[in-house]
This record gives C-alpha cells, sequence and structure tokens, in this order.
C-alpha cells in the first residue's frame, strides 16, 4: 500500500477521533459543558493524540527498521557464488539490486532481478503488514482515550503537558544539530587518520590529494599536508578584513555619529543589501568582472597577476563583508553611552577627536568582537574562493598569485563521483573539522568579547 | 585680597596663543580641518561601499539583460511526407522519432539554394540551433495534419548567430578568431535584411531545464528545484523553530541545560554553511540513504541552517510582546499554554513570519552546502517531485558561470537577475509585513 495513503489514512483517524472524543465530551456531561473539567476541544485533542502519536511512533521505526532487514533477508536468498564474496563486493551486489529496484537501472544480470523482485514482493508484505498494525494501534489508542472520557477527567493538563514535550523536542534539534555536525566530521576525520598519520595532515607543507589505482603509478602517494591551505585561506582573509574592516568601521562611523538621519534611514539598509547578495552572485562578479580588471591593471603596469588571483577572490570577498563589520560596529558604537561622549565635548574637544580619544578606546572590544565575527565568516565562505581562487595549493603570501582554501579543496574532494574509503574523499571531513574548529573557537571568543563589553555598559 | 587672586594664569600664556592670537587661529584651523577630514573620511568609506554595490548590479545587468532576448529564424518547413512518415505508419511512437533533424536541413538548405558545396552545406546547417526539431517534433505532434504541407515556423538561432544579432560578436576579428565564418555571416546578414531574423523574448529561459547548448538552456528546472527546496525548508524550519522560540522564551527554566541551547543557538548560526554541507552528506546521505541531489535533502540540510535564524527572529518578537497581555490572560484564569497560544502567539506571528521570509531569502541564495549533497548534476529534465534529482537557482548559476561557453555569461547573468528579483520580493514581502502588522505598545 502506498505509504502516503497509509499516512493520510492515519491522520484521518485521528481527525474522526478528535471528533468522536469531543462528541463525547458533550455526551457523558448531557450538555452542560461546565460540568466538564475542560473544554470539549481537548477532549476531542487527547483522543486524537492517542489515536495517532502512536501509530506514527511504530511507523516511523518500522520503515526505519526495513531496509535493513529487507536487504538481509534479500541477502540470504542469492545465490550461493553470489554471497560468499569480500564485504565490499557484497556492498555493489545490494546496491545494484537496489538500483533495479528503484528502476533506475535495467540489470541484466538474472539473479540480481529476480532478487529485485524478491524484495518487491517482500515490500510490498512489509507495507501491508504496517498498515493493519498501524489502523489496528489507532482503533486501540483512540477507543482507550475515548473510553476514558468522564467529567473530571483532565484532558487540557494532558494535552498540554503533550505540547510542552513537543516543545522541548524541538527545541533540542539545535543541539542535535550541533552533535550531528560534530559526529559526522569527526567520524570520517578518524577514518582519514587511519590512513594519513595526524602530524603529516597538521604540519605537512604539501598538499596534492589523489590516491594510486596502482601501486606502481607516478606519484603514486598523494600528499595531505594542510599548511599551504591554511596559508591561502588566511592569505584571502587577510585581504578580505584589509578591504572591509577600515571601509565597515568608518561607514559605521559616520552612519552613527555624523550622517543626517535621512542619509541613514537610506545608507544603513542599502550596506545591509551588500550582506543580502547570494555568494555565488559575487563568485560570479569576482571571477568575470575583477579578476580580468585586474590581470589587465597589473599588465598595464607590467605586474603578472594570475587570472585566478588571491587579490581578486579577498577583495571581493571583502566587498562582502562589509555590511557584517558596519552594523555589528554601529551596534557596539551605540551602546558607548552618551555620557561619554558629553564629557568629553565639555572639555571642548570635537566630535572626531571625542570618537578618536573617547568613542573608539570604549567601544574597542566589541569592534575586536566584531572584527572577529567577520573573520569567521570570511574563512567558512565557499562560493566566492570557489569560483574565484585557484585549486593549486601554493605556500605563498603574493596576493597576486592563485592560491588555494581549505573550503575550495572541500567542494573539489566532494564533488562529483566519491567513493566513502579513500583517503582523498575522507581528507574533506578533516578539513571540514579543522574548519568548524577555528570558526567555533573564533565565534566563542568573539561571542564573549561582546557580551563582556555589553555587560560593562548595561 | 592678595597676589592669589590676581590674574597671573592668563599673562603667562604668550599673545599669539591667546583666545584669537595667531597660533590659537592656526590650532583651531587644523583642528577643523582634522574634523573634517575625518568626516570625509567617513563618507567616503560609505560612498565607496555603496559604489561597490551600484557597480556589482551595473555589471550584471549590463551582462544580463541580453539574455531576455532570443534570436530566432523563420524557416519554411516542407513538412515531406516521404520524410516524416516514409513506410505509412503514423502511429504517436513512430511520429515522436521520425526523422526532424533532416526537415531542418531540407529547409534551411532551401533558403539559400545557390549553396551546393558539403561544407557550406553544413557550414549552413550550423546557423539553427538544435532546438529547431524539437520544435518542428511538437508541431507535428500537437497536430499530425500537418504533414505533407508546408508552413513557415520560427526556431531558435544558434548562440553564435544570437550572439553576432545582439552586436557582442567582433566582426572585425579576423575569421580564423570568429566562430562564425564570413559566409555565415553574409547569410546571416542576408536573412536579416528579408526578415527571417528577428529578436524576441526568451521565453525558453524561463521553462526549460539546462542544456549543453546555451540557447537552449533555461532556468526552469532549476527554479522548479529552488521551489521544492524551499517548501521542504519553510514547512519543516517555520514550525519547528518557532516551537523552539516559544519554549525557549516562554517555558524554559534558566538553568545549564538552556544555557547549553541557547549558547548552541547562536554557534550554529556562525558555522559556515559548507559545514551543514558535509552534515547533510554523512547524515542524510549515507547514514539515512535519502536520495541524492534530491530536493528533499538539500531541503533539510537547510531547514538545519536557517533554524539559528528563525528561532532568534521569532524570540525577538515573542519578547516584544508585552507582559501585561500575558497577565491579564493569567488573571482570566487561561492556562500557560492558553495564553501563550490564544493571545501572545497571535501577536508575536507578524514578527515571526518576517523572521522567516528573511531566513528564506538567505536559503534561496545558499550553494555551498547543496554543492556537497550532489544537486550540481547536469539535469536536463524538469524535477517533478521532492526525490528527483534536481538543481536549484544558484547552483544552476554556479554551473553556467564554470562553463566555457561565451554565450553562458548572458545566461548566468540573467539567472543572477532571476535570482535577485526573487529575493528583492521576499524582503519586500517581509518589510510590508512588519510596516502592516507593526505593533507599537
Amino acid at each position: 500500500m502506498n505509504l502516503s495513503v497509509v499516512l493520510t489514512a492515519v491522520l484521518g483517524l485521528a481527525a474522526l477521533a478528535y471528533h468522536f472524543g469531543r462528541r463525547r465530551a458533550f455526551a457523558v456531561v448531557s450538555g452542560r459543558v461546565r460540568d466538564l473539567h475542560s473544554l470539549p476541544s481537548y477532549y476531542g485533542m487527547h483522543t486524537a493524540l492517542w489515536c495517532g502519536v502512536p501509530a506514527l511512533i511504530v511507523m516511523s521505526l518500522w520503515l526505519a527498521f526495513e531496509p535493513s532487514i529487507m536487504t538481509n533477508l534479500v541477502v540470504e536468498r542469492l545465490p550461493e557464488a553470489m554471497r560468499h564474496v569480500p564485504e565490499s563486493q557484497l556492498n555493489l551486489v545490494i546496491n545494484d539490486i537496489r538500483n533495479a529496484v528503484n528502476g533506475t537501472m535495467t540489470g541484466n544480470d538474472p539473479a540480481i532481478r529476480e532478487a529485485a523482485d524478491y524484495y518487491l514482493q517482500l515490500r510490498t508484505v512489509s507495507h501491508a503488514a504496517m498498515a493493519v498494525v498501524l489502523f489496528a494501534l489507532c482503533a486501540a489508542g483512540g477507543s482507550w482515550a475515548w473510553k476514558r472520557i468522564a467529567p473530571d477527567f483532565r484532558a487540557r493538563n494532558r494535552v498540554e503537558k503533550s505540547m510542552s514535550v513537543l516543545l522541548i523536542l524541538c527545541s533540542m534539534v539545535a543541539v542535535f544539530t550541533t552533535i550531528g555536525i560534530v559526529l559526522s566530521v569527526l567520524f570520517e576525520s578518524l577514518r582519514f587518520f587511519q590512513q594519513i598519520p595526524l602530524t603529516d595532515f597538521l604540519f605537512g607543507l604539501e598538499w596534492s590529494p589523489q590516491t594510486a589505482m596502482r601501486a606502481d603509478q607516478v606519484g603514486a602517494s598523494g600528499a595531505f599536508g594542510m599548511i599551504p591551505l591554511l596559508t591561502g585561506t588566511l592569505l584571502v582573509s587577510g585581504i578580505a578584513m584589509l578591504v572591509a574592516v577600515p571601509l565597515g568601521l568608518m561607514s559605521a562611523l559616520y552612519l552613527s555619529e555624523y550622517a543626517p538621519s535621512r542619509v541613514r534611514t537610506f545608507g544603513k539598509p542599502l550596506l545591509e543589501v551588500l550582506a543580502g547578495i547570494p555568494t555565488v552572485v559575487y563568485g560570479f562578479f569576482a571571477a568575470i568582472t575583477v579578476a580580468p580588471f585586474l590581470r589587465d591593471l597589473g599588465a598595464s603596469v607590467g605586474l603578472q597577476v594570475a587570472s585566478e588571483s588571491a587579490l581578486a577572490a579577498g577583495a571581493v570577498m571583502g566587498i562582502m563583508i562589509i555590511p557584517f563589520v558596519s552594523s555589528l560596529s554601529d551596534d557596539v558604537i551605540n551602546a558607548v553611552p552618551q555620557a561619554m561622549r558629553d564629557g568629553s565635548y565639555a572639555l571642548g574637544a570635537t566630535k572626531s577627536e571625542t570618537i578618536k580619544n573617547v568613542v573608539l578606546p570604549a567601544a574597542l572590544p566589541g569592534i575586536v568582537g566584531s572584527v572577529l565575527l567577520a573573520i569567521s565568516r570570511a574563512i567558512g565562505e565557499t562560493m566566492i574562493v570557489v569560483m574565484a581562487a585557484g585549486l593549486s595549493a601554493k605556500l605563498t603570501a603574493n596576493p597576486l598569485e592563485a592560491v588555494t582554501t581549505v573550503t575550495v579543496q572541500i567542494v573539489t574532494l566532494l564533488v562529483g563521483d566519491q567513493e566513502f574509503d579513500s583517503p582523498k574523499t575522507l581528507a574533506a571531513f578533516a578539513l571540514g573539522l579543522v574548519l568548524f574548529l577555528i570558526t567555533l573557537v573564533l565565534n566563542i571568543i568573539a561571542l564573549h568579547v561582546v557580551r563582556k563589553y555589553r555587560e560593562q555598559y548595561e | 585680597m592678595n597676589n592669589a587672586t590676581s590674574p597671573k594664569g592668563i599673562y603667562a600664556i604668550a599673545p599669539e596663543r591667546r583666545l584669537g592670537g595667531a597660533a590659537h587661529t592656526a590650532l583651531v584651523q587644523r583642528r577643523k580641518a582634522a574634523e573634517k577630514r575625518f568626516r570625509y573620511y567617513g563618507l567616503g568609506a560609505l560612498v565607496v561601499s555603496l559604489m561597490f554595490l551600484v557597480l556589482l548590479f551595473a555589471s550584471i545587468i549590463a551582462k544580463g539583460w541580453t539574455a531576455f532576448e532570443q534570436t530566432y529564424l523563420r524557416l519554411d518547413v516542407d513538412f515531406a511526407t516521404d520524410v516524416l512518415v516514409p513506410d505509412g505508419d503514423r502511429s504517436e511512437q513512430a511520429l515522436s522519432s521520425a526523422n526532424y533533424p533532416a526537415l531542418v536541413k531540407n529547409a534551411i538548405w532551401a533558403a539559400f539554394p545557390d549553396v551546393t558545396s558539403r561544407g557550406e552545406k553544413r557550414q549552413l546547417q550550423d546557423l539553427v540551433s538544435s532546438g529547431a526539431s524539437f520544435e518542428l517534433r511538437n508541431i507535428v505532434m500537437n497536430d499530425p495534419s500537418v504533414i505533407g504541407t508546408q508552413r513557415s515556423v520560427w526556431v531558435p538561432a544558434t548562440a553564435f548567430v544570437d550572439s553576432l544579432i545582439k552586436g557582442q560578436m567582433d566582426r572585425s576579428l579576423p575569421e580564423s578568431e570568429r566562430k562564425l565564418s564570413d559566409l555565415q555571416i553574409s547569410w546571416v546578414d542576408h536573412l536579416l535584411s528579408n526578415g527571417h531574423i528577428e529578436k524576441r523574448f526568451n521565453t525558453m529561459l524561463f521553462t526549460d531545464g539546462d542544456s549543453r547548448d546555451p540557447e537552449l538552456a533555461g532556468i526552469g528546472g532549476a527554479i522548479m528545484g529552488s521551489l521544492y527546496t524551499m517548501l521542504v525548508t519553510l514547512l519543516l524550519s517555520f514550525p519547528i523553530g518557532v516551537a523552539a522560540a516559544i519554549y525557549l522564551e516562554e517555558f524554559a527554566p534558566r538553568n545549564r541545560w538552556t544555557d547549553l541551547i541557547e549558547v548552541n543557538i547562536n554557534n550554529l548560526a556562525a558555522v559556515p554553511s559548507i559545514v551543514y554541507g558535509l552534515l547533510g552528506l554523512a547524515v542524510f546521505i549515507n547514514f539515512l540513504g535519502l536520495p541524492r541531489s534530491s530536493p528533499l535533502v538539500g531541503g533539510l540540510v537547510l531547514t538545519l541552517m536557517t533554524l539559528p535564524v528563525v528561532i532568534i527572529a521569532s524570540r525577538a518578537a515573542l519578547t516584544s510582546v508585552p507582559p501585561s497581555i500575558r497577565e491579564a490572560a493569567l488573571g482570566m484564569g487561561a492556562s500557560k499554554m492558553q495564553t501563550i497560544t490564544h493571545h501572545v502567539l497571535p501577536l508575536a506571528m507578524p514578527g515571526m513570519l518576517t523572521g522567516a521570509i528573511i531566513g528564506m531569502a538567505r536559503a534561496l541564495g545558499e550553494t555551498a552546502p547543496l554543492l556537497m549533497i550532489g544537486m550540481v548534476a547536469f539535469i536536463v529534465d524538469v524535477p517533478k517531485s521532492l526525490t528527483d534529482p534536481a538543481t536549484a537557482l544558484p547552483v544552476q548559476i554556479y554551473l553556467w558561470a564554470s562553463s566555457p561557453e561565451r554565450a553562458f555569461v548572458e545566461r548566468t547573468s540573467a539567472a543572477i537577475l532571476v535570482l535577485l528579483a526573487f529575493m528583492v520580493l521576499m524582503n519586500a514581502l517581509a518589510v510590508v509585513l512588519r510596516k502592516r502588522f507593526e505593533r507599537r505598545w
């Protein structure tokens, strides 16, 4: 039976349960609602919950375990010769069967065709059985709750209790996401470090991620040293900061201290438009407009500028980050108490002297925090560097050369066909772990600094 | 009455440094100049930043607006019976696999009867896009009665002819460096002079899927992919985000556990998007075995990414509802849950929706995590369900941006304009919502 039909049926039954529960609530007090502990709709909801929730839980468990159990059953039935093969080969066979089941591959091997038919047959049986079990559960749960409806039955308290459980579960999604990120990245990284020593990865000066098809191949062993990637990332982010910090900070100072309110109401949202533009657009701009412009400019003064220079990627990334720096600095500058400014004016200081000698020193921790956040944003930025920075890992500090970054390498390693046991793909997860840790540390420091700073003036 | 009161201090200042003295005036002028300079630095920084914005838009609009037009050729097609139904079989299947390219060839050759050599005929053929035969097939499939008649049909020209007509190809270049030969250019000019070439609004750009031929490539498939992805994201992230915000803001006790959740949410908001892609790849695809490249997985990954944004915005919306509303409801005997669902939530809803829309606009432009879960494949078909392989609009932009054909630059810019239009629309909706329902307490 079709899954969505089953799901709709369960939900329909729950709706029916609501209706009957509500009717019975009216019936047990023969229409005198004030004799009920809760409003009639709560009795309906309680019945519906008992009808639907157990069935939905069983359904998700069933669907979670169904494929692995059925795969085992199918493998049992495979011909002897296909079953007793190394694990990896067996996995290939299972994959073939899956593809045949999904109809994406017209298998020419009769054994696989047969296995796929068996699988389909099993699945039909399993889904039918599931539908029966679910409907039974619905009926049982619903009627049990329906029977319990009585004038002093505390339906509202129970419904509210289950609602708050739902709320708690939703708020834990964020925690689960973090755990999921850490586990998924860590798990694959550990497998990577089993093949490549940790010290080689952390301190190696060469990056050429490839794995040998044969042992005697030229350049058989890839090099997985992340130092060139790290320097490339720092170079690009450094250029971005050189663009973003002065422009962002000065814009924020102008907007919050000098600008007439008309300019402020237009300038601030316009500046924030820069943050809303998708990064892929910046990447396109960097690759198609800025990089050729810089190359021609370099050629006209006799400088050799690579067409995928770190400068182009960094400068465009800087433009993207301007609004981050400016809006965060704007917040911290506004948090400096007016009394401090007034004191400075009273001593005869001009506005710019006040800003330079009073406001900026007072706001410095907050500004440092916002710059740290901006750096973490720059390090994690992907599309601009994928489209505008190079692929070759060079250990250089020359902004006119092409460099590569951590994020670029993650993308190049994982886009396209991949097998999950070569160090090449696993390296991407190790890089992801490094990226996650760097940005996490930067964020924690930055958030801490900003919070400490806010407390100072509250 | 002694010397202490004598204004000795004032007389100690040299006359030129006194108020109005030469040195003092100079100092004041210097300070005023510094003040002015600083102010101009600030204004300059703002202007430069906004100039970048203008430059970005100008360069993309300048490159992209021509893609909204496409060059079409008029062909007098002879739907010859002996070509289409050589064996008299007029079944649907036979018609759909008939030799339409031959019709196109015959038609373009017929337009220039004096071209006879094989090589020149081939060059002539190259003026017409390979999409022309699909067009003819559609005509025949819709109305089989055209077989055996003659009819003039407008079909798309190749990207090279298109760029020649739009003036993007430099005619003064030597022939070997041009994509069109002198002969081809003379044919195009001839067709242009008798009105057999014209530019029309490019509907294929919006309806078709991707293609290797620039003139046939469209963003229809990518838009549908984005739409499905956003649907999943909206349906998951909004309810979960609002529920989480309600719990954290209204119910959660202040303890280490809720502090942890809070720190978590703030950190998640700053995790690089590509890391979410790694999570999606490892968990949704490898562990749970969901289909690769599907909008379902894309939507799930983007949900996790937008969730912090939605939660933070929803919490802000909840805090802006004054406590007196809650107290009044509680005072009337409502339970805490009733207070929230009946009174606080409806009042906070506009703010929550605004936050959700802004989060969705950001998710719409996100590319990197979608690359990780394989939504970068070359997909011609427009996706029809949540589990079909698909691309999204920003990924399509990335794909086109990295393809070498010159004609794709124009389409990439056009796709960017469409993406930006969607984002502007969503943000405008958020602003309208905020303005319309904003309440001052």
